[in-house]
Formats: C-alpha cells, structure tokens, sequence
C-alpha cells in the first residue's frame, strides 16, 4: 500500500537523526577513549613492542573497508560468545575504527611537541607520565582539536553504514519511510539535507579551528 | 563459546572471490580516473578569479564532503528513477563513486595549484598564454607531481569505499561475501577473509603508487619548499608516506 509523503515521515526520519546523532556520540566518545590509548602506545618512547602493536591496529583498520569491520563484529561477537544487542556491536565496530584513526591524529600531535618540551621536563626529573600529563598533552590536546573536530563528520558519515545490517538510524529510516511512499529521490533527498545540516557546521567549525591554531610562521 | 572457525568452508568459494576482486579493482580504478578528471576541473575552477566559478566548485565539494557515500549511491540509483532514469547498477556505481571522489580529488588539486608559485603563472602570462593555457602547460603537470602521494592516498579510500557499492548488487568484492555468506553461513570467517584481501589490495596499491612515485616522479621535478597546500578535512590512510 502507498501512502502519500506527510509530515509523520519527517517526524520519523528526524528521530532517525536523532539515532544517528545519539550513535555518533558514543562513538566519538569511545573513539576518544581508546584512540588516547592508541595514541600512547604508539609513542611510548621505552617500548618497541608497544608501539608496534599501535602500528598494527592502526594498519588493519584503516587498510580495510568500514562496512567489512560492522559486518565482522556484527556477526562476528555473538558467534565469539558474546550476546551482543544491535546498537553495541555496531557500536564497537564504529569505535574500533574510529579509534584507528583517532589514535594517529593524536600519535601526530604528540610527536609535533617540540623535543626541548621532553628534554626541559626530564631535566626536572619528570616520570614519562608527569612528563605526558603535565607538559606534552595539554599541547598536544590543543593541536588535535582541528582534525578531531574534522573527524567528527567522518564519524557521522560513516554512522550512515550501520543501517545496512539493520540498524535503524538516518539512512535506515529513510529507506523505511520510501518503502511505504514509493518517492525514492524525495525522501533521500531529504536524508542527504538531514546529513549535510550536521556535517556541514563540524566542517565549517574544524576548517576555522584549523585557521585559528595553526601559527602563521 | 564452542565455535570453531571453519575456512574451509568459504574457501571452496574461492571462484567467487576472484571476479569480486577484478571487479573491485576495476571499479576503483575507473571511479578513480573519473575522480581525477573531475578534481581537475574542480581545481581549476577553484582557484579561478570568477566568483561564480568558485562558488560552484565550493558548493560541490562541500555537499559531496559533508553527506555519506552510500546516500548518494542511493541517490542517483533509486532517487533518478523518480524521473524516469533508470541507472544500470555498474554505472551508476562508477558515476557516484567518481563524483564522491572528485570532490576530495578537488581539494587535493587545488592544494597543489596553490602551492606552484606566483611566479611560474606571470611568467606563462607574460609569454601571452592565455588563462586555459597557463593551466595546461605550467601549473598542471607540477600541480600533478606535487599532490601526487595524497591522490595515492585517495585512490586508497576510493577503492576502499567501493564496499558500499554492493548495496545496489554491484557484483564486486562485497557482494561477493555476502552471496558466500548467504551459501555457507559462516559470516564470521568469509567477512574476515575478505577484509583481508581488502588490506592486501590496499597494500599492494599503496606499494604501486610509492613505486610510480619512485620510478617516475623525479625529486628534482617536485616544487621546492612545501610539499603540498593544507588539505582540511581529509582522511589519510597512513599506507603512503605524504
């Protein structure tokens, strides 16, 4: 039965927004958890071993498609025993991947830290943790707003794939929604305006951000 | 748990995997050629002194870098048909995907473009080139040369977002696994091994640009000082060097 386009469906694909929005959360919030993790190992200056294991990560999950890693933990958690819902498989897929990537902007800001900074923290007899804590990430922080922030609409583009294993967000709704309305370029449309309202003020705000930190010099 | 991951299975579809993997590099390869073609343009369009020109080229860019891949997919499959155009899933795979990378491949070249010197333009326009010319023949080829490691990296991400494309049954590395998951059941092991091949093609590709960079992209020929212009809100694979 097709029904006409009406204010209901707008109703229906805002709260898909919402799941995106709400997705995109705790990615970037899990992401940011574990990308610091990341980050830490893969410029801990005493162990080789753990930067490699930083180095590894980084490659498997930035070398291998987004789609491939939902499916994989998706299908792949409650086969390893894991009785996992919809929305926490995909998830842990998202923050695995975003983490991959989280982790090298931090990796980066880290090493952009002037080596004088180790070097004038170490002859105060600072521990490699007082030395990360107190002098070097509060600048790194500073540096990895910008592309974290640019990050962000990565992060809510790639929310987008969670609906092909089902998951009901943005693009799922609107799918939903164009199953019973038969409008196809109307409602995706519609989809694409929804993604570009929340990409595009994230865009706008990094590429500022990235104007503002970066010195002239 | 009790589960044990069993390739053998999946393996003995190994005659699907192969045409998914051609395919995939074909597309890539082709959504890739078209993306460049398309930053080109955009490039040029970009940093033209006309302001409609440049608005154009920023309106594009920024609708493609701001919206997800796989709604422009559906987009142009399922949202033309509304007018009557009915896309064969392969075209219109390449065609989104060309134009989705274009818009990247636009901020790449434009970079470079900002980054041949002022000098080099006068030059060409103190010989009486005209505008089309001083592109053509003095800030493209450098402009090539010096943004050619980030168009490796987006030819990694192109080909890497391909993936989606197996939502319209384009037949290629994805649509493959799902159709020897639908056979075998065992989605755990095929979605596995094929992320892996996913990672051996980016890898090897990524070893193809260093090499071509290598082989022919002489040191000497690249603009000295920066090595490319800012490029904002990009991803980097990490697979080539930049």
């Amino acid at each position: 039965m097709i029904r006409v386009f009406s204010h209901n469906d707008l109703l229906f694909m805002l709260r898909g927004a919402g799941m995106t929005l709400m997705l995109t959360a705790i990615t970037a919030f899990g992401g940011l958890v574990f990308g610091f993790v990341l980050g830490l190992l893969k410029t801990f200056p005493h162990s080789k071993i753990a930067n490699a294991i930083g180095a590894l990560y980084t490659y498997v999950f930035r070398g291998t498609p987004l789609l491939l890693q939902i499916f994989i933990f998706y299908f792949g958690l409650p086969i390893l025993g894991f009785d996992t819902s919809p929305l926490q498989s995909v998830s842990i897929a998202l923050v695995a991947y975003s983490s991959a990537y989280i982790g090298e902007i931090l990796r980066g800001s880290i090493q952009s830290i002037d080596k004088g900074q180790w070097e004038a923290s170490a002859s105060l007899a600072f521990t490699y943790w007082q030395q990360m804590r107190r002098v070097i990430l509060p600048q790194a922080f500073k540096i990895s707003i910008p592309p974290l922030v640019g990050f962000l609409v990565s992060i809510i583009k790639g929310t987008s794939l969670t609906s092909i294993v089902g998951y009901i967000e943005l693009t799922k709704s609107g799918t939903i929604v164009l199953q019973a309305t038969y409008q196809p370029f109307l409602v995706y449309a519609i989809v694409c305006l929804f993604y570009f309202a929340l990409c595009y003020p994230l865009s706008l705000l990094g590429s500022r951000l990235e104007r503002r930190f970066i010195p002239s010099a | 748990m009790g589960y044990k991951l069993r390739f053998a299975d999946v393996l003995r579809y190994q005659h699907m995997m192969l045409p998914g993997l051609v395919a995939t590099m074909r597309l890539s390869c082709m959504s890739f050629l078209l993306g460049v073609a398309v930053g080109i343009v955009g490039g040029y369009l970009k940093t033209s002194d006309k302001p409609v020109a440049r608005r154009i080229a920023v309106a594009y860019v920024e609708f493609i870098r701001n919206t997800p891949a796989l709604i422009q997919l559906y987009l142009v499959f399922f949202g033309l048909t509304s007018f009557g155009v009915w896309l064969d899933p392969s075209a219109a795979a390449v065609l989104t995907l060309g134009i989705n990378c274009g818009a990247y491949a636009t901020e790449i070249v434009r970079s470079g473009i900002e980054a041949v010197g002022k000098g080099q333009k006068e030059a060409g326009f103190s010989l009486g080139m005209s505008r089309y010319q001083v592109f053509r023949y003095v800030i493209l080829f450098p402009t090539i040369k010096t943004v050619f490691p980030s168009l490796g990296n987006q030819f990694i991400l192109t080909m890497l977002g391909t993936s989606v494309v197996s939502q319209i049954a384009v037949p290629e590395l994805t649509y493959a696994a799902s159709m020897i998951e639908s056979r075998t059941f065992r989605s755990f092991e095929v979605y596995l091994l094929i992320a892996a091949l996913y990672l051996a093609l980016a890898s090897v590709f990524a070893v193809a640009f260093w090499l071509i960079e290598k082989a022919f992209l002489d040191e000497s020929l690249r603009l000295p000082g920066r090595r490319t212009g800012r490029v904002v809100n990009t991803v980097d694979t990490g697979l080539l060097p930049q």
